[in-house]
């Protein structure tokens, strides 16, 4: 049996380590806090919108997120409660500048463009102010805390606290690097990381029934409602690797999401958090062999926007890949050297 | 460097409309222009690129790629000078970084922006936005003014971002701007250009490059930019924001440099009635 140790124990190591484990391998995930909240699943809300992330990406990474969101509901199965509520997705645009700029991503999606009214009629907690919306059926949500809970518990002593600062202390057959933005220093990949910031938000439940994907006045906000009253706000995107909250980022958050709900104006704020996103140069992940002599390094990072997504097919590339050596074409476009 | 240096195309001279700059009566006529590059702080091929809005740093090079450009500005408050991702990108294909003062909304706060720009990136250019309000984000004369002194005086070379005021255009030039910068139409909005006429007269009443800021849409603005007299074009979202932005980088570079050809090869005067191109004289007539 092949002794694999995952480097990174984050929603993608974890995911990875524990498909390993149900297909016999002998797994460790190494992570210097294995109860930490510093990954970038702490603060994603966990909106698993394949078309909403993907209007203008590349076609192969259009094509990974559409196959992963096809294995979400026999992943969201195995874990049990994760929070997996597939009410569908409303996109909804303020003023007619932002109806302008959505209709074009809704043109993109296939989208039928609805009136206020009838968003309205699907949505009551929505503004009156807002002009158009589009409604996604197959944009679902999971909450990635919990989804790391059940992953953690799954995998129990295999996670071992350990920093790794280069890949030779690592003793395996294998070694899986799943580091997130960290995977830069222990492989030279150009993965960096890019600040979001990231409010919670909770209340009487049952405010909204979908989550919105809104433009306000060229802002946008996504406002993700979870079961229990809490509503998450994202995200800003900035090319800063700092983990300050500031004012205008805070501001422009909240701003959006009160002129698209204002009934989130009673809510209470419990969080407000940074987390960074680990980008890639073409916004794709990292997926599959390090060209490496020593030993069989595989790179599973750089999931940027994607990681809660992409998590379960991340995890049966990979496994494929370290227990076959071989995993389906649609890998290919992902390689480590296509950024030579 | 040279008018020379600075005129010749990239890539296969017959592949490309530039191409057609090379004959010695295009270049003379190029010298009689108002056409006064040897600044050398404006690429050969009029395209300024801005970087904001881009869907990922690899859609962003294919655009800077496509464009040709050797100029792009960089908003020091939205980028890591020491971080990874853009600047070693653009440092990679050897274009050289304008950065801006973008988000500052006071002389005080733009001069101060300007100087941590010229620590981090090491050059003394800086486009120097200072913002009225944010609904329409056009420059405010007084504040800009006022910093573009302050700036001057401290040794910077200024490009500012202003209206499309002749006025405020001159008083900019006069204040020792090395280019003016007005705006074709609010940033991001891809009206065009809302008063030619005023663009036309700014060129005509500064000595300095003017440079056409915000506004272009699509590929005729930027033409309509060059045959107006400007010297170069600064394009961000109508490239960054394109469905395809590395054929509109493209695109953008092909119209303007048919814009400048069209405004050196001179142009027929507009007439009311027509005018038959094959003339009748010398036809029998029965």
């Amino acid at each position: 049996m092949s002794r694999v140790t995952v480097v990174g124990g984050g929603i993608i190591g974890l995911a990875v380590a524990a498909e390993l484990l149900d297909r016999g391998a002998d797994v460790t995930v190494l992570d210097p806090a294995p109860d930490g909240t510093g990954g970038a699943w702490h603060v994603a809300a966990g909106m698993l919108a394949p078309g909403g992330e993907s209007a203008f990406e590349y076609p192969h990474l259009t094509r990974l997120l559409e196959a992963s969101h096809g294995l979400w509901p026999e992943f969201a199965a195995s874990l049990g409660d994760i929070g997996y509520d597939t009410a569908g997705t409303l996109s909804v645009a303020l003023t007619a500048d932002d109806v302008a700029s959505a209709a074009r991503e809704w043109r993109h999606q296939k989208l039928t463009p609805l009136s206020g009214s009838r968003v309205r009629e699907l949505e009551p907690g929505i503004s009156p102010r807002v002009r158009a919306g589009a409604f996604a059926a197959d944009e679902h949500q999971a909450d990635p805390r919990r989804v790391v809970a059940v992953l953690r518990d799954r995998l129990g002593g295999r996670i071992v606290p350990r920093r790794v600062a280069d890949l030779s202390e690592v003793d395996a057959d294998v070694v899986v690097v799943a580091a997130g933005a960290g995977t830069a220093a222990l492989t030279g990949l150009p993965i960096r990381a890019v600040k979001g910031q990231v409010l919670r938000l909770r209340g009487e439940p049952g405010l909204l029934r979908h989550v919105i994907d809104g433009a306000a006045d060229g802002r946008h906000v996504y406002l993700v409602p979870r079961a229990d009253g809490e509503v998450v706000v994202g995200a800003t995107q900035e090319e800063i690797t700092d983990s300050r909250n500031t004012a205008g980022g805070v501001h422009d958050l909240l701003r959006a999401a009160l002129d698209l709900v204002p009934g989130l104006a009673e809510h209470e704020l419990t969080e407000v958090t940074v987390g960074h996103r680990p980008g890639t140069p073409d916004n794709g992940p990292i997926l599959g062999l390090l060209d490496d002599p020593a030993r069989r390094v595989v790179v599973a990072a750089g999931h940027f926007r994607n990681g809660i997504l992409l998590a379960p097919i991340t995890a049966r590339l990979i496994a494929d890949l370290v227990l076959t050596g071989s995993a389906d074409p649609i890998i290919d476009g992902f390689a480590p050297g296509r950024f030579r | 460097m040279t008018l020379s240096q600075r005129r010749v195309p990239a890539g296969p001279a017959s592949a490309s409309p530039a191409a057609a700059l090379d004959s010695p009566s295009q270049d003379r006529r190029y010298q009689d222009q108002r056409y006064h590059l040897e600044q050398g702080f404006l690429p050969g091929n009029g395209l300024i690129l801005g970087t904001g809005g881009a869907n990922s740093l690899a859609a962003l090079e294919e655009a800077i790629v496509a464009s040709e450009t050797t100029l792009v500005t960089v908003a020091l408050r939205r980028v890591d000078a020491a971080g990874p991702g853009l600047l070693p990108m653009l440092d990679r294909l050897a274009v050289r970084v304008l950065p801006n003062t973008a988000g500052c909304y006071t002389a005080g706060d733009a001069v101060k922006t300007a100087r941590m720009a010229r620590e981090a990136f090491e050059t003394d250019l800086i486009k120097l936005e200072v913002i009225g309000d944010e609904r329409t984000l056009l420059p405010d004369g007084v504040e800009l003014l006022r910093a573009a002194e302050t700036l001057v005086a401290d040794g910077f070379r200024v490009l500012p971002y202003t209206s499309d005021d002749p006025i405020l255009a001159r008083r900019l030039a006069d204040a020792g701007c090395a280019a003016v910068m007005p705006a074709g139409s609010p940033i991001g909005s891809g009206l065009g250009i809302s008063n030619p006429h005023h663009i036309e007269l700014i060129v005509q009443s500064v000595d300095v490059p003017v440079v056409l800021d915000a506004g272009i849409g699509t590929a005729s603005d930027a033409a309509r930019a060059m045959e107006l007299g400007c010297d170069a074009v600064l394009i961000a979202s109508a490239i960054t924001r394109a469905d395809d932005p590395a054929a509109m980088a493209a695109a953008m570079r092909h119209a303007v440099t048919a814009g400048r050809l069209a405004r050196s090869a001179g142009r027929i005067p507009r007439r009311f009635h027509a005018l038959a191109s094959t003339p009748d004289d010398g036809i029998a007539q029965w």
